[in-house]
C-alpha cells in the first residue's frame, strides 16, 4: 500500500514534466515528446485547436511548461525590442507579455532574426535568450528574476549573420553558447542569479548549433554536450569542467542528438560517441557513417531508430547500433526547422510552411498527410500532451484534437 | 555564485526604506543602476526588484526618469519592473505624470517610448493626437511612427488627387525618416514626384577618405600588426607594403578616393585595386560644429579597426559573414573642430565568389540614425 502511494505521488511529480517541452527538441533536447500521441491530420478546420497573432518575428521554438505556452520574438526596424509571451496553453489567450531592449548587435541575415534561440525553463522558470545576447529570467508569472547583457561583457561576441544557439537548463545551471569568429565563449549561468559559474573560451569560428544534453546513467552526472568546428566537449554543468573531448571537428549547423548515453554527432557524415568506461577524457567511437549528412535541422532518435533529414529533404532512418542505413523517403520542400516525434510519427514543417506527418514502420516511412500553414516556418515544432505547437514570424498555432 | 541567504538582509533593507511612495524607492533603484558588466551587483539587483515590483503604479514615472542616466542593462531591469506594476491588475495608471513625461523631449527616448506604449494601451485616440507632431522627435521608435503615419496621409492625399500635397507630406515624411525601409520607399515614390533624394546627403555617408595600402594580411596576421598609418598620419610618406611577384616590398603611398556611390559605398576592389590577404588604411577628417557624442555607422564584410584622433574605439575581426547598412554602431566623442577618423579594413584569402568583397559604408549618426553631417565639407579632390 505504501509502495503504491508513493508510485502515485512520484506519478503526479513527474507527470508534469512529461507533458512538459521546456526547451529547444524538448526536455531532454532528443525530439521526443513523451505522453499522448498528437494528431495525424490538421488543417486550418480540423485539429486547430487555436491560432494566434504575434507582435514580433522569430525562429525560436514554443515551449510548454504546465499549461502556459512560453514564446520569444523580436520587433522594430532594427529588431531591437525582445519579447517574452506567455499564452494559456487551453485557448491561447495572452497571459502576460514582457519587453526588454537589446543591448548587442541585433542586425541579422535577413532569413533569421533576434528571437532564433529557443527559451528553456526548468519549470519555475523561463530563461529567454537572443541573438543580442541578452539572457533574460522570468518566473512563470512574468515577474523578472535576472537578466545579463552577455554582449556588454563580452563586446566582440556577434556573428553578423545572427546567433542561434538555444540554451539549456541542467543542474540549475543555464549553459549559453556565444560562439563565433571574434569572441567566443560558452558560460554557465547560475539559473536563480544569473550570475557566472564558469567561462570557456571556444572555437573563434561561427557556431549555431545547441548544446545536447547526455542524462547520467544510474544517477550519475548530466552533462552537457557542446558541439563546434573543432568537433564535442562534455560539460559539467555546475563546474564547467570538461569531462571528454571528441576533437575530430563537427557541423556547425544541425546540432547532435543524445540517446542512451551514445551522442549522435553531425561529424564526418554522422558519428556515435559514448563516453569511454575507464573515465578517459577522450570518447569512444560507436560507428560512424559517412555517407549521411544531415541538413540544416537536427537527427533524433526515436524508438530504436536514428532519423536524419539531409539537404534536399531526404528522410534517412538509420540503425543506432551500427549506422547501417535502413530506409530513406523524400520529404517536400527544404528544412530548417529539426524534426520532432510523438506516438508512431515524425512532424515536419518545411520553409513553405508545409506541415508533413510521416508515419513510421520497420521498412519504410510514408509522408501520410500535409497540409500548408500558407507562411514561412523556420521554426521546430514542440509537442506537448498531444498537441503540437508551431510558430511563424506572424502566428502561433496549437494543432491538437479540440 | 549566489549565496540565498544575502538576498534577506539586502531585502530588509530596501524594505526598510521603502514604504511604497515614489522618493522611498530610490535606494533600491539605486541598486539596479549599480548593476554592471559581468554580473556585477546582480544579487543586490535581484532583492531591489523584488522591492521595485511592490511599488504602486503612481510610482511609474519615477522609474522612467531614472532610466535617464542608466546604462543599457540597468534599463532592462528598470523596465522589468515597470511592466510587472503596470500589467497588474487594477493598477491606476498616472496618465497625466506619464502625458508630461512623453512631452519631455529631453528625457531618454526609449523611457519616453515606453510611456507612449502604456498610455496608448488606456487611449486608443494617443496616436492620432501625437504622432503626426514627431517627425523630428529625438526618440528614433516614435519618429518611424509619424513617418508611416505622414507616409499614409500622404497616400491618401494622392489617391484623392491632390499631387502637389502629396509630394510636400511625402517630403516632409522623410525629415523624419533613418530606417532603410521607410527612406528607400520615400525616395522611390519621390521619384515619381520628379524630387531626386540625395541618399549621401540624407544619410550623411562619409565619401571622400585617403586610402593607403596594401599591407600584409597573409594568413590573417595583419589583425594585429599595427602597419604605419597606425602610428603617423604623413601623407607624402611611401612604406613597404606586402611583397609583390618579385618577392619584394610594393611601395605604398596615400591616395585620394571618393565613393561615387548613391548609399556612399567605397569599393576597394574597384576604387583601388584588387587583392587577397591584405590591408589597407583610410582617413578622412570631420569637422565637428561642438564637442558632441556621436555614434560611428560601419558596414562591411572584412574585418577592422576603428580610431577617433588616435584613440582606438573598436576592432572586430570577422570575414565575409554578411554587409549590411548600419551593422556596426560604435559611440565615441568628437571634440569641437577637427576630428580624424581611422579606418583599418582587411581582406582574407577566402577564394568562394562571395568572399571577394572588400568594401565598406560610414557615416556619423545621433543616437537614433539621424545624419550628424560635418560643419565643413571635407573638400572634394
Amino acid at each position: 500500500m505504501r509502495l503504491h502511494t508513493t508510485l502515485a505521488a512520484l506519478l503526479c511529480l513527474t507527470s508534469p514534466l512529461l507533458a512538459d517541452w521546456r526547451q529547444f527538441r524538448g526536455n531532454d533536447a532528443n525530439g521526443v515528446a513523451e505522453g499522448p500521441a498528437a494528431p495525424t491530420t490538421f488543417s486550418d478546420t480540423q485539429n486547430m485547436a487555436w491560432k494566434v497573432e504575434l507582435p514580433g518575428r522569430g525562429l525560436s521554438s514554443p515551449i510548454v511548461v504546465g499549461d502556459k505556452v512560453f514564446l520569444s520574438a523580436c520587433s522594430g526596424p532594427r529588431q531591437d525590442r525582445l519579447h517574452v509571451i506567455c499564452f494559456n496553453a487551453k485557448d491561447g489567450a495572452q497571459l502576460w507579455q514582457r519587453q526588454f531592449w537589446a543591448t548587442g548587435r541585433t542586425l541579422c541575415h535577413p532569413k533569421t532574426c533576434v528571437a532564433a534561440p529557443t527559451p528553456c525553463s526548468d519549470g519555475k522558470r523561463v530563461f529567454a535568450v537572443f541573438s543580442s545576447n541578452d539572457a533574460v529570467c522570468l518566473d512563470l508569472e512574468g515577474n523578472l528574476q535576472w537578466c545579463r547583457a552577455l554582449a556588454i561583457d563580452s563586446p566582440n561576441a556577434s556573428n553578423s549573420l545572427g546567433m542561434s544557439s538555444s540554451p539549456v537548463v541542467v543542474d540549475d545551471t543555464l549553459c549559453v553558447m556565444v560562439e563565433c569568429d571574434a569572441e567566443s565563449f560558452t558560460t554557465g549561468l547560475d539559473a536563480a542569479s544569473g550570475t557566472t559559474r564558469w567561462k570557456l573560451d571556444r572555437p573563434r569560428r561561427a557556431n549555431w548549433t545547441s548544446p545536447g544534453i547526455m542524462r547520467g546513467k544510474d544517477g550519475a552526472q548530466d552533462h552537457v554536450l557542446v558541439q563546434s568546428s573543432a568537433g564535442v566537449i562534455a560539460v559539467e554543468p555546475k563546474s564547467g569542467k570538461i569531462a571528454w573531448d571528441y576533437k575530430d571537428g563537427a557541423s556547425t549547423t544541425p546540432s547532435l542528438v543524445v540517446s542512451q548515453q551514445v551522442a549522435y554527432v553531425p561529424s564526418h557524415g554522422v558519428t556515435a560517441l559514448r563516453q569511454s568506461p575507464t573515465g578517459s577524457d577522450v570518447p569512444e567511437m560507436v560507428w560512424r557513417a559517412e555517407g549521411v549528412n544531415p541538413g540544416t535541422g537536427s537527427p533524433l532518435v526515436f524508438k530504436n531508430a536514428l532519423y536524419v533529414v539531409a539537404r534536399g529533404g531526404v528522410l534517412n532512418r538509420i540503425d543506432p547500433k551500427d549506422g547501417a542505413k535502413v530506409w530513406q523517403t523524400r520529404l517536400k520542400g527544404d528544412f530548417s526547422s529539426s524534426a520532432v516525434a510523438a506516438g508512431d510519427h515524425l512532424y515536419c514543417f518545411s520553409e513553405d510552411g508545409t506541415g508533413q506527418v510521416i508515419t513510421l514502420q520497420d521498412d519504410a516511412g510514408e509522408v501520410t498527410h500535409t497540409h500548408n500553414l500558407g507562411e514561412t516556418i523556420l521554426c521546430t515544432p514542440a509537442i506537448s500532451d498531444g498537441a503540437i505547437y508551431v510558430r511563424s514570424d506572424q502566428h502561433l498555432w496549437k494543432i491538437a484534437t479540440k | 555564485m549566489l549565496r540565498r541567504p544575502l538576498l534577506f538582509p539586502l531585502l530588509g533593507l530596501f524594505l526598510a526604506a521603502s514604504t511604497g511612495s515614489a522618493a522611498d524607492l530610490s535606494a533600491p533603484i539605486q541598486a539596479l543602476k549599480a548593476i554592471a558588466k559581468d554580473g556585477q551587483g546582480q544579487v543586490e539587483a535581484i532583492a531591489a526588484v523584488r522591492v521595485i515590483e511592490q511599488a504602486d503604479a503612481a510610482d511609474l514615472p519615477v522609474l522612467l526618469a531614472a532610466m535617464d542616466d542608466a546604462n543599457p542593462l540597468a534599463l532592462n531591469w528598470l523596465r522589468g519592473a515597470y511592466e510587472t506594476i503596470a500589467s497588474r491588475p487594477g493598477a491606476k495608471l498616472p496618465t497625466e505624470a506619464l502625458t508630461a513625461f512623453l512631452n519631455d523631449r529631453s528625457h531618454l527616448p526609449q523611457a519616453r517610448r515606453l510611456a507612449y506604449d502604456t498610455l496608448k494601451s488606456v487611449d486608443p485616440g494617443l496616436e492620432d493626437r501625437l504622432i503626426p507632431t514627431l517627425l523630428d522627435d529625438p526618440s528614433g521608435e516614435l519618429r518611424r511612427d509619424a513617418v508611416a503615419y505622414t507616409m499614409k496621409a500622404a497616400e491618401k492625399l494622392a489617391a484623392d488627387g491632390k499631387k502637389d500635397e502629396a509630394a510636400r507630406k511625402y517630403a516632409a515624411a522623410l525629415t523624419g525618416a533613418v530606417d532603410e525601409d521607410q527612406v528607400k520607399k520615400l525616395a522611390e515614390v519621390l521619384k515619381g514626384y520628379d524630387q531626386k533624394v540625395n541618399l549621401v546627403e540624407h544619410y550623411g555617408f562619409l565619401t571622400q577618405w585617403k586610402l593607403i595600402g596594401p599591407f600584409d594580411n597573409k594568413d590573417k596576421k595583419g589583425f594585429d600588426v599595427a602597419s604605419p598609418p597606425e602610428s603617423e598620419l604623413a601623407f607624402d610618406k611611401i612604406y613597404d607594403g606586402l611583397p609583390g611577384a618579385d618577392g619584394k616590398p610594393l611601395q605604398v603611398k596615400w591616395r585620394d578616393l571618393a565613393s561615387e556611390d548613391e548609399m556612399g559605398l567605397f569599393d576597394v576592389n574597384k576604387l583601388f585595386e584588387k587583392h587577397m590577404g591584405a590591408t589597407v588604411y583610410t582617413t578622412t577628417e570631420f569637422d565637428s560644429a561642438t564637442a558632441q557624442a556621436v555614434e560611428f555607422r560601419l558596414g562591411t564584410s572584412n574585418a577592422w579597426k576603428l580610431w577617433l584622433n588616435g584613440e582606438q574605439l573598436f576592432a572586430r575581426e570577422e570575414y565575409h559573414r554578411g554587409m549590411f547598412l548600419d551593422q556596426y554602431l560604435v559611440r565615441g566623442k568628437l571634440k569641437a573642430g577637427k576630428n580624424v577618423l581611422l579606418v583599418k579594413l582587411l581582406q582574407n584569402e577566402q577564394t568562394e565568389e562571395w568572399a571577394q568583397d572588400w568594401s565598406f559604408q560610414f557615416r556619423v549618426t545621433d543616437f537614433s540614425g539621424r545624419a550628424i553631417h560635418p560643419s565643413k565639407p571635407v573638400a572634394a579632390k
